[in-house]
């Protein structure tokens, strides 16, 4: 679980406006700031410089994996530790297994998906400190920790206020 | 250009949104609720009463007898697993088609879903006979060899089908509330319940370099979901088609099991969906006429592809020459139990049919009485298919289906715990998906729609 830090947070009026923000605030060469917002906003990862998710990687190999297994299994099973004869069809009745192969693929893809996310995202945290609770409902922010290379808070709050952001506090911890 | 019609009305601000949906939660239940909640709690306590009548007494006590040995139960677990395909289908592939009016339903859509599939997966437990052993039908190693279940067998497919299926449709619909149980507990007053949303929401936080990881997990379920959900009725149709039996034996059968199950299952949410606006007014906001017109067209359209398949069925079993084929189709409709087919046919094909008017789509009253309709239909068209068993090929095992006391028990009690779970679920999750629905703001007003 990740350690909470401190930083400077600038409350930014809207979505649009805190995208134009984030744009501003990477070409100033802030790397480690994050947006706060009650909804995903398009673009955002851009704006920040971040790539794509790595998700889709673990979902590929999840879901290789949970296919292999079935064939393994069913194979196995079916064929190696007790074969039993139904109906004269082959031991290793490939097409009839592929429904379970199938359904293997999807929930092992599905489920790791769902761990990575909660592994990237430190989740789950217990209490986390909140800014500000209308940030889950309606306010926007931009919070730029104590981690970023070369952070001054002054600098930071100053930057923040040429950004645009209407309210800027300094946070114990995030 | 036609301008794009509103998908939230009122001119809201977030933070109305926040206040209207999650009202609910945090007002006490008025009066229609307590009342509805009543009468579904009582039918489930009626409902926990006759499955265990029919698990202490036996299978007996149901309508199922040779030659029809599948009755009410697997007619009611198709009934109930179809509607929650209607769920899967606006969360999952109307979210990769990018169609922004889903968001205002999916998130009661994806509940019907999990607690149709939850109700629907009690039935075959009871058919078994014995549902203290249904871990039999997991393959677990065993003293008996270990002997392992048979993977040929349609029947096992649907064990993996509708487990995974279940499965993935309850982790896609709690990674989606996960934001919004954040926004509750954010919101919270009192300790106990800051500490009990606190714990769902999993202290999600809304910072951008969790929502970028977010974002793609729900994609890739949503990506995931629709090939699970169109195989999920597939196998169940597997269920009959795989079967050597004339009426059950043919090819047909997946595409026209997942046309009946969008069918059925929209006419659910529409039937839901009324109610929900009656019961929380502040919700025809978000849940618009122009959201319940268009599912209409949906039934609509689904209404006349199952239509398509009845008739394409007879054609084809002329068609193939197989007097067995031809028989029993003939015998379906025209046979001693002829009455359930044509049920199946006027509630299915021809009720629908009023949604030809834009009047009509968009009438509260005719859809909610045309939606009960169509799912009484497609209740009857499972049975139609399963009780193509009650004439088979020795004329000496020729018999009807007569319905037990313990029939009708199981398909009401089984809407009694359908009910009990998604009234709790409108008093204790957000029921439109908050942080789905913000984004989405700007949809037809001046200027708004797109925003990059």
């Amino acid at each position: 679980m990740s350690k909470y830090v401190s930083g400077v947070v600038g409350f930014i009026e809207d979505d649009h406006k805190l995208l134009a923000a984030a744009k501003k605030t990477y070409a100033a060469g802030y790397r480690e700031f994050d947006t706060i917002s009650p909804f995903p906003i398009h673009g955002m990862d851009a704006a920040m410089g971040l790539g794509r998710s790595a998700i889709p990687w673990v979902t590929f190999f999840a879901g290789l994996t949970g296919c292999s297994f079935g064939l393994w299994f069913t194979w196995w099973t079916s064929a190696v530790d007790y074969p039993v004869n139904v109906g004269g069809k082959p031991f290793m009745s490939l097409p009839a297994f592929i429904p379970i192969l199938f359904e293997l693929t999807i929930l092992f893809g599905a489920l790791s998906s769902v761990g990575a996310m909660f592994i990237l995202n430190g989740l789950p945290k217990v209490k986390p400190p909140v800014i500000d609770p209308d940030l889950t409902c309606s306010k926007f922010a931009l919070f730029i920790p104590e981690t970023e290379t070369g952070y001054n808070p002054e600098k930071a709050e100053s930057h923040l206020k040429s950004i645009g952001a209407t309210d800027i506090r300094r946070v114990a911890e995030f | 250009m036609l301008g794009r019609s509103k998908l939230v009305l009122g001119d809201k601000s977030f933070k109305d949104i926040t206040e209207d949906i999650c009202a609910p939660l945090e007002t006490l239940p008025g009066k229609p609720w307590l009342m509805m909640f009543g009468a579904a709690k009582t039918t489930l306590l009626f409902y926990f009463g006759v499955l265990f009548y029919i698990a202490y007494t036996g299978m007996g006590t149901m309508g199922v007898s040779h030659p029809i040995m599948w009755g009410t139960d697997i007619v009611t677990f198709v009934f109930w697993v179809g509607i929650g395909h209607a769920g899967t289908l606006i969360s999952a592939i109307l979210f990769l088609f990018r169609q922004k009016w889903r968001t205002g339903i999916a998130r009661a859509a994806e509940a019907m879903t999990v607690f149709a599939v939850m109700t629907a997966g009690i039935f075959p437990l009871m058919h078994t006979g014995r549902p203290w052993l249904a871990f039999w039908l997991f393959p677990y190693p065993n003293q008996r060899g270990p002997l392992w279940v048979n993977f040929r067998s349609p029947l096992l497919w649907d064990v993996f089908a509708v487990s995974t299926y279940a499965t993935v449709s309850i982790v896609f619909w709690y990674v989606g509330l996960i934001p919004d149980f954040a926004t509750v507990r954010d919101r919270a007053k009192n300790t106990l319940r800051k500490n009990i949303y606190g714990a769902l929401s999993m202290g999600w936080r809304g910072t951008n370099r969790n929502w970028r990881h977010y974002e793609m997990v729900y994609l890739l379920l949503a990506g995931l979901s629709t090939p699970l959900v169109l195989s999920v009725h597939t196998i169940v149709s597997f269920d009959f088609a795989v079967a050597n039996l004339p009426g059950w034996h043919t090819t047909i059968f997946p595409p026209y099991f997942i046309a009946g199950a969008i069918f059925s299952g929209f006419a659910m949410v529409v039937t839901l969906m009324t109610l929900v606006r009656i019961g929380f007014p502040q919700i025809k906001d978000y849940i618009t006429l122009d959201h319940l017109e268009v599912m209409n067209k949906i039934i609509m359209t689904t209404g006349m592809m199952v239509g398509y398949a009845y008739g394409s069925e007879f054609f084809i079993a002329w068609y193939s020459g197989v007097e067995f084929e031809k028989f029993a189709f003939v015998n379906r409709a025209f046979g001693p139990m002829g009455w359930s087919y044509w049920i199946m046919v006027s509630c299915n094909v021809i009720s629908p049919q009023v949604f030809w008017f834009k009047k009509f789509r968009r009438s509260i009253p005719v859809m909610f009485v045309v939606s009960i309709i169509v799912n009484i239909g497609m209740w009857f068209e499972r049975f139609v298919i399963t009780m193509s068993l009650h004439r088979d090929f020795l004329p000496a095992n020729w018999a009807v289906f007569h319905f037990k006391f313990a029939d009708v028990g199981v398909l009401v009690g089984s809407f009694g715990m359908f009910f009990t779970l998604f009234l709790l679920f409108l008093r204790a999750f957000p029921m439109v998906s908050m942080s789905e629905v913000k984004p989405c703001l700007e949809v037809g007003r001046d200027g708004g729609g797109h925003h990059e």
